[in-house]
């Protein structure tokens, strides 16, 4: 698509892609090297267990993982690492089907009431989650929804559904809708156009929509702390809670331990979804 | 808002078949089932968001006129606006606003200009294209709370590395021994520091995508007709994207409000960091002082909504207008 970039350019872009990218690992890279400090490494003082100015531990230790794995802290853990998962997917799912109808249909049909839909949809997805954790906590109780999966998915679509919905909006609102107004003109109704040709046209605003509502599920903290109490507790709620390998130690290497497991499969998340955002936003489907 | 509907379209003459769907004489067959399309592919989202959203939010607001502790429920009564009057006249809560403001602004202002910088670097770069996307992206997926005990850890006094950086980039000058959180502003420095690490990449790809949009041929011709780069920018690349921007400000801001994840994790709220969302929680839920954490969460609400006015007004934010005039 570029055609014409000069090498100073290159370089240029290059020189300002290398700090963004230090900028950006740096933090990743040490919490991982946290993760594989020794108790020894960090509670050190005297430098000589750590290097590179107390960031890398001098005898990396896969001690952490073990113990949340397979440890003392592995019952908070293990469950709750399979909860965010479940959760997170379902609310994912659940949200993008639904905003995707949605959200065509306010940016592209003619109907009453898509003022009153985004208009909802704003209120929504500016109302503090906070403030709508003590009513539910109360209703959760009496429903017997506290603590449980379905009760954190319902919260969740409260906080997923209204992002996705505007976010998609905002993409519709760009793509080229003449395509459609050909196939009507061809002869396709409505709903065909939307399905033949608005669909694939859409797909890379529908990823990235996907991508926004997974993460804003899976780092969730204010409904995690407050409606779950152990059963269906999740990561982010559940690394507040950790505890070292003994009631002296501090939970440091186990919380960046268990950060760190958080942390692949996102990684590996964004490595799949990323390869379709790049191909689907930049091969422009109506130019090409 | 079917603006819209009146701009376009006329090759409709050309299919014989099709009454003119566009018109304003309303109920032709064609806009009535547009009409039920509409609610068919709307409705699902609509319902699912009024059953999860309205209890909750209309009982926080009824709730907020009572007095009334979760462990006295005997003890609840009305008390009108007493809750609202209290909360104004508690410099704690004028402390949590300016907090809130403090973290909403710098934090957003730094994120716009360099998540622009950074989407229009993924958008360009030819070299490290692949890897650099996926890079900066990789802190949105990461998990708030992660991302806070990461920065919280590293710029502790005993696990933490920023000293001893700061110590020799600064030939020894820097204290080893400084202690972050122990002063708010360098306290809402980490927390602004580690809020600006993480949504930066939201705010760029959001940005990105609506930098992918605008039809390069636009730019090409700016181009060969000698416009400056800075002309290209400001004349034809962000007008083309302002939905894109707005869109991503909006979130940002309203977000950044409602800041309460990394404050938690990073200070607990020591030191006058405490957000408004850390002050309805410790009211409504460690103090189960329900009524007047209530109110606190109407006040949050109420702020947010003057916030997301200003930008829908005073912006001319409007997703609802489906085509582009």
């Amino acid at each position: 698509m570029e055609t014409n970039v000069s090498n100073k350019a290159k370089w240029g872009m290059l020189g300002f892609a290398i700090p963004v990218m230090i900028w950006t690992l740096l933090p990743l890279v040490w919490i991982f090297a946290l993760s594989l400090k020794s108790d020894a490494a960090l509670t050190d003082t005297t430098g000589k267990e750590n290097r590179f100015g107390n960031f890398f531990p001098t005898k990396p230790s896969w001690d952490n993982y073990e113990l949340i794995l397979k440890g003392g802290a592995s019952d908070l853990f293990m469950p709750a690492l399979r909860n965010s998962i479940i959760v997170s997917l379902i609310a994912t799912v659940i949200s993008v089907v639904l905003a995707t109808f949605c959200a065509y249909a306010i940016a592209r049909l003619d109907f009453p009431g898509k003022r009153l839909i985004l208009t909802m949809a704003l209120a929504v997805s500016f109302f503090p989650v906070i403030a709508m954790v003590t009513p539910l906590f109360n209703m959760w109780r009496q429903i017997g929804l506290f603590d449980t999966i379905p009760g954190l998915v319902i919260p969740y679509l409260a906080l997923t559904l209204p992002l996705s919905i505007w976010t998609l909006s905002a993409f519709f609102q760009q793509i080229p809708w003449e395509m459609e107004q050909a196939a009507q003109v061809d002869g396709a109704s409505s709903w065909e156009a939307f399905r033949k040709v608005i669909v694939p046209l859409a797909g890379p605003g529908v990823f990235t929509t996907a991508i926004i509502t997974f993460f804003t599920a899976w780092n969730d903290f204010v409904f995690a702390i407050s409606l779950t109490s152990g059963n269906a507790r999740t990561v982010p709620a559940a690394l507040s809670f950790f505890t070292g390998a003994s009631q002296f130690t501090q939970p440091t290497g186990a919380i960046a331990a268990a950060a760190v497991i958080v942390t692949i499969p996102v990684i590996i998340l964004v490595l799949i979804f990323q390869r379709r955002i790049v191909s689907g936003l930049t091969s422009g489907a109506v130019k090409g | 808002m079917s603006t819209a509907a009146s701009v376009d379209n006329q090759p409709t003459s050309e299919a014989g078949s099709k009454p003119g769907r566009k018109r304003k004489a309303p109920l032709s067959d064609r806009a009535r089932a547009e009409r039920a399309l509409g609610w068919k592919l709307a409705g699902p989202a609509f319902a699912v968001m009024c059953l999860v959203t309205l209890y909750p939010i209309l009982n926080a607001l009824y709730l907020s006129f009572f007095k009334y502790r979760l462990t006295d429920p005997a003890g609840k009564k009305f008390v009108g606006l007493q809750n609202y009057l209290a909360a104004f006249r508690d410099s704690l809560f004028w402390e949590a606003m300016g907090t809130t403001l403090i973290i909403t602004f710098v934090t957003v202002v730094v994120e716009l200009v360099l998540g622009f910088a950074i989407a229009m670097l993924m958008n360009k770069i030819v070299m490290p294209r692949r890897t650099l996307r996926t890079v900066v992206l990789l802190p949105y997926a990461i998990i708030t709370v992660v991302s806070a005990f990461a920065w919280k850890f590293g710029f502790d006094v005993s696990t933490g590395f920023v000293n001893h950086w700061l110590h020799t980039l600064s030939f020894g000058q820097f204290p080893l021994d400084y202690d972050w959180f122990g002063d708010r502003w360098s306290g809402l420095f980490v927390i602004c520091l580690s809020e600006i690490w993480k949504t930066t990449p939201f705010m760029s790809l959001l940005l990105l995508t609506g930098l992918a949009q605008v039809d390069s041929s636009l730019e090409e011709a700016a181009k060969v007709d000698g416009a400056t780069w800075w002309q290209r920018l400001t004349k034809v690349i962000l007008p083309n994207m302002k939905a894109a921007i707005m869109v991503a400000l909006l979130f940002r801001t309203l977000d950044a409000f409602r800041i309460f994840d990394n404050p938690y994790v990073m200070t607990g709220g020591a030191n006058k960091t405490t957000s408004l969302s850390m002050l309805v929680s410790r009211e409504a839920i460690d103090r189960v002082e329900i009524g007047m954490g209530s109110a606190l969460a109407v006040i949050l609400f109420l702020c947010v909504l003057i916030i997301a006015a200003i930008f829908v007004k005073g912006f001319k934010v409007d997703l609802a207008a489906g085509r582009n005039n």
